[in-house]
This record gives structure tokens, C-alpha cells and sequence, in this order.
């Protein structure tokens, strides 16, 4: 079964060494993921001041700067695993690099079988 | 009633629980199984007066029900395609193996109190699934709608099986921490049950029997010293229900209860608990909590209460679960060993602190201790202020009294 780990945490709070760290960090877990069959895909995102969102209202498209919703912790990056239930999830979550700091909300993935391969 | 209704009424009572938690491991699905259960005591009611009843009724419960469950999947397969895969894994003629069905039960308790579900999820379910109380029931102890409730069961549900909350004992690395959230559950049971002292306390009260039972049933299937010590703790705080109200529904302090009323049965029985599991060697917050109600159970009088060994276990209670509540209560032990103004001194650096200025508790504890400190003034407005505060009708009543007789005990 496949989840979405979702990053959450204030990215202000980071400093640049924290970063660097978390990515070296992050990349190594990835390879540890991909090594026992967990792994389906990772990515940090840029800051929220990077930004776009859109939304089309009766037939218009409007786009704006900035993200979603104004909170306090952003969505900072994502890991996508293949897991056999929540608590292996959990466990893996648990790894993350970003947990320290941040928050990971773990989203059971609702498969639709009739989405093409990537 | 015909017998065999009173003997089925009887098996239903007694193995209803340990055929669900099988069920619901064979079949993967907690409303699966629930409606294979009742199919297969209808089943039971039909075929037990014309056959007799089955060797073993268990097996044969489970085995029908889950007979009774593949066709049901069976015949909703044809019309919904995510059933047909479980429907070709689920084989009918599998004999049923009940060496793990004590696990089952474990599992259940387990999975109930996954914490993935809300605290309150927790509960329900708990008390739904492995006590095998009807939704009316827990509605009306917890004092909400019955909708209200159901919908909270009906929402976990769909979270074990949308997040796919697997039916399992945690492995060894995960037990601690899982098993802190179980006895958490039956503490927060039976607090909620404890703390309903007036009004409908009969259905409140049978929370707290409700949560000895979950209490008792854990620990047969898990013996670890923290089950002790839960299971301890609550029965040394139920052994003075007798003792703790008045017939008209007053509050009486454990200093003024008459502690011929306490059950002594329970006190023997908490107290050997207490032992077995400090003997175990790593000792938990429960088991010292319960420790220190073992000491004031066995107390012949307030006064002749062990009250240094009731701070030693405080002190160390405060190492594994420090907490403001923690120094509170140790705070009025050490009041009791030292003299009023020790105690005081501790309750008013809790306060200085930003700590508990909200808890009724730490206001009326702080007043007595002024009261009988002759601070009058000071234990006046301290009672005024745990009045404002206080949520708990009779603990209402008892503030207001003590009230009374401090103004009127300064005004002679």
C-alpha cells in the first residue's frame, strides 16, 4: 500500500548548515528505502514564497502568489513509500530526516487503477 | 425462554468477544465481522435445539461466521470489484485454527487503541469492540448523543481500513509505546467513571468496573508490570467508593472517610499487585501512583499514614513522569510530613511557575493549607478561586462548605 509523507515545519526555522544537513541525510534514507522496496519517490520543495496557486471560478482562471493557506509550518517537502500498513509507515516516518524539527503527516495514497504509469 | 435460548444467551455472553476478535483477523474487516457474528449465533439459535450444541461452541461460531461472511463477500463481488480479490483470498473450506486467539483478543485491544485514532475514537471503540458495549451504553456513560457516538465509531472504522491499520500485536521495539496508549485508555475509562460522583453515577460507575475488566483481561494476556500496576492502582481508588460520597451525594476527603467502608478486597488484591510489580525491577508511573494508594489504603488513620515513604515514591515518581499534577500531590504529602508551610511554599512556586492556575485542585489545596496556617484572608479568596474554576457539581458543593465554615469559624 502506498503513502504520502507529507514534511510540515517553519521553514524560517532552518539554518542553512540544517538544510544541507537534512538533505545529505534525506538522500541516504532514500537509498536505504530504495534498497528494501519502500522507495517510490522524494523531493524537498522550494519556499513558500516561491509559491503559485490557481483556481479557475466559473470559467475564469485566477492566479495568485503565494501558497494555499498562510500557516505557520509549510509543506516542505514529500516522501512517497510503498509500505505494508500504517505502523510500517509509521516506523518509516519515524526515520525521516525533517521529523526532528517538523512535523510528517503520514496520507494513505487512494489508488486509482485507472491512472497511466509514470 | 427456552433453554437452549438461555444457553445460547449464555455462549453469547461469554465467547461473543473472542469470536469477534477472530473474525475480524480472518475476514480483515471490523464490520465484516460484526455481521458475521450475529449471522452465526442466529445460525446458533436455529441449529443448536434441532443438533445439539457443538462440542466446541467457539470453533463453531467462528467457522460459520465466517462461512457466512465469504458468501455474503461472495455475492457483493459480483457487484463491487474491490471485494472479488478478498473474496478469492478468503477460502471457505480453510479449517479454522484457534491456537492464536488469545492473540486475537490482544490484537483487538491493540487495534482499538491504535494511536493513529483520536483519544476519544479510542475509547469508543474499545469499549464497542472488546467489551462489547452497545453504542446507547457508552453514549449515555459518557453523556453525549448516541448519534454523536457512532459516527465517532463509524469514522475510526473507516480510518483502519482507509489507512490500513493493520491487526496486529506491535513488535517488540513498538510495545512500550503502543502499550502506554492501551493503559491509557483504561485509565481514561475509568477516570471517566471516577470522577462522576453525583447524578448519574449509576451508569458512571460501571465504567469503572468496565475498565477493571479491560484491566484484568490485559493483564492475562500481557503480563507486564505496568498492567500491574494500572490494574493496582485502580482497584486501591475503587476500593473507597463506598467511603468517598455521602448518602445525600457529598464529597467526604479521603482524611475524613470512614475507613470501615473501605473494600478490603480489593485493597488485598491492589496491594499484591503493587508487589509483583515492583519486584519486576523497572518501575512505571502506574505502579508507583499505585503505590502510594496501597500507603494510604493501609493507613489505619490520616495521621498514621506512612507519609515520608508517600513523598520517597513521589520523588521518584516525578523522575518518570514529571508533571505539575505530580508536584502537586506531592506538595500535600510533603505538607503532611513537613507542616502546612512547606507545603504551601511548593504549591505557590507551581503557581509562580504559570503551572495549574487553572486547576480547581491547586486553588483548594493551596486554601487548606492557608486555612490551617490561620491565613484566613488569603484562604478565602484561594477558595474563591478554585469555586471559579471548579466544573464537578459535588466538588462544587464541598468548596462552598468549606468555604462556609472557614468565614464562619474567623467570624467567632
Amino acid at each position: 500500500m502506498k503513502y504520502m509523507l507529507l514534511i510540515y515545519s517553519d521553514e524560517n526555522a532552518w539554518t542553512e548548515r540544517e538544510q544541507e544537513d537534512c538533505f545529505t541525510e534525506s538522500v541516504q534514507l532514500s537509498q536505504q528505502l530504495k534498497a528494501s522496496g519502500h522507495y517510490l519517490g522524494a523531493s524537498p520543495l522550494q519556499p513558500v514564497s516561491t509559491a503559485t496557486s490557481v483556481r479557475v471560478r466559473s470559467g475564469k482562471r485566477l492566479v495568485t502568489d503565494g501558497p494555499f493557506a498562510e500557516t505557520h509550518e509549510q509543506l516542505g517537502g514529500y516522501f512517497l513509500i510503498d509500505a505494508s500498513d500504517l505502523n510500517e509507515a509509521i516506523n518509516i516516518a519515524g526515520r525521516l530526516p525533517p521529523v526532528h524539527k517538523g512535523t510528517v503527516e503520514i496520507r494513505p495514497i487512494l489508488e486509482l487503477p485507472t491512472l497511466p504509469d509514470p | 425462554m427456552p433453554p437452549i435460548h438461555a444457553t445460547v444467551e449464555a455462549v453469547y455472553r461469554a465467547e461473543s468477544r473472542h469470536v469477534f476478535a477472530t473474525l475480524v483477523r480472518l475476514l480483515g474487516d471490523f464490520d465484516l465481522a460484526e455481521e458475521a457474528l450475529h449471522d452465526a449465533f442466529a445460525a446458533a439459535l436455529e441449529q443448536w435445539p434441532r443438533q445439539g450444541m457443538p462440542a466446541n461452541p467457539r470453533t463453531w461460531l467462528v467457522s460459520v461466521g465466517r462461512f457466512k461472511a465469504i458468501d455474503v463477500i461472495r455475492r457483493r463481488a459480483r457487484f463491487d470489484a474491490s471485494l472479488a480479490l478478498l473474496s478469492q483470498q478468503l477460502d471457505a473450506n480453510e479449517p479454522v485454527v484457534l491456537e492464536e486467539v488469545e492473540d486475537d483478543r490482544l490484537r483487538l485491544i491493540f487495534t482499538c487503541c491504535h494511536p493513529a485514532l483520536s483519544p476519544t475514537a479510542q475509547v469508543a471503540l474499545t469499549l464497542r469492540e472488546v467489551c462489547g458495549l452497545t453504542t446507547e451504553e457508552i453514549a449515555s456513560a459518557f453523556l453525549i448523543a448516541p448519534t454523536t457516538l457512532a459516527q465517532r465509531i463509524v469514522r475510526a472504522k473507516a480510518k483502519i481500513r482507509a489507512a490500513n491499520i493493520p491487526y496486529q500485536i506491535p513488535s517488540k521495539p513498538d510495545l512500550p509505546e503502543r502499550l502506554d496508549a492501551v493503559l491509557q485508555v483504561i485509565y481514561l475509562v475509568f477516570n471517566e467513571g471516577y470522577a462522576a460522583s453525583a447524578g448519574s453515577s449509576l451508569t458512571r460507575a460501571d465504567l469503572c468496573e468496565e475498565a477493571i475488566r479491560l484491566g484484568q483481561l490485559l493483564l492475562e494476556l500481557l503480563p507486564d508490570p505496568e498492567v500491574m500496576g494500572l490494574l493496582a492502582l485502580m482497584l486501591l481508588q475503587e476500593s473507597r467508593r463506598a467511603a468517598r460520597t455521602s448518602p445525600t451525594g457529598d464529597l467526604i476527603l479521603l482524611a475524613d472517610q470512614d475507613r470501615s467502608l473501605w473494600n478490603v478486597e480489593q485493597i488485598q488484591a491492589g496491594q499484591a499487585l503493587v508487589q509483583q510489580a515492583l519486584a519486576a525491577g523497572q518501575v512505571g508511573a502506574y505502579t508507583l501512583q499505585a503505590a502510594i494508594a496501597a500507603l494510604h489504603a493501609t493507613a489505619p488513620s490520616p495521621s498514621a499514614t506512612d507519609w515520608p515513604q508517600i513523598v520517597a515514591w513521589y520523588d521518584l515518581l516525578r523522575q518518570v513522569n514529571p508533571s505539575p499534577i505530580v508536584e502537586l500531590n506531592r506538595a500535600v504529602a510533603v505538607a503532611m510530613q513537613d507542616g502546612p508551610a512547606q507545603g504551601l511554599q511548593l504549591i505557590e512556586d507551581i503557581l509562580a511557575q504559570g503551572h495549574l492556575v487553572d486547576y480547581h485542585l491547586a486553588h483548594a489545596a493551596r486554601a487548606d493549607l492557608c486555612r490551617r496556617l490561620g491565613k484566613v484572608g488569603t484562604a478565602r479568596d484561594a477558595y474563591q478561586q478554585a469555586l471559579t474554576l471548579v466544573k464537578q457539581e459535588p466538588e462544587r458543593r464541598f468548596l462552598e462548605k468549606q468555604l462556609r465554615e472557614l468565614v464562619s469559624t474567623a467570624a467567632k
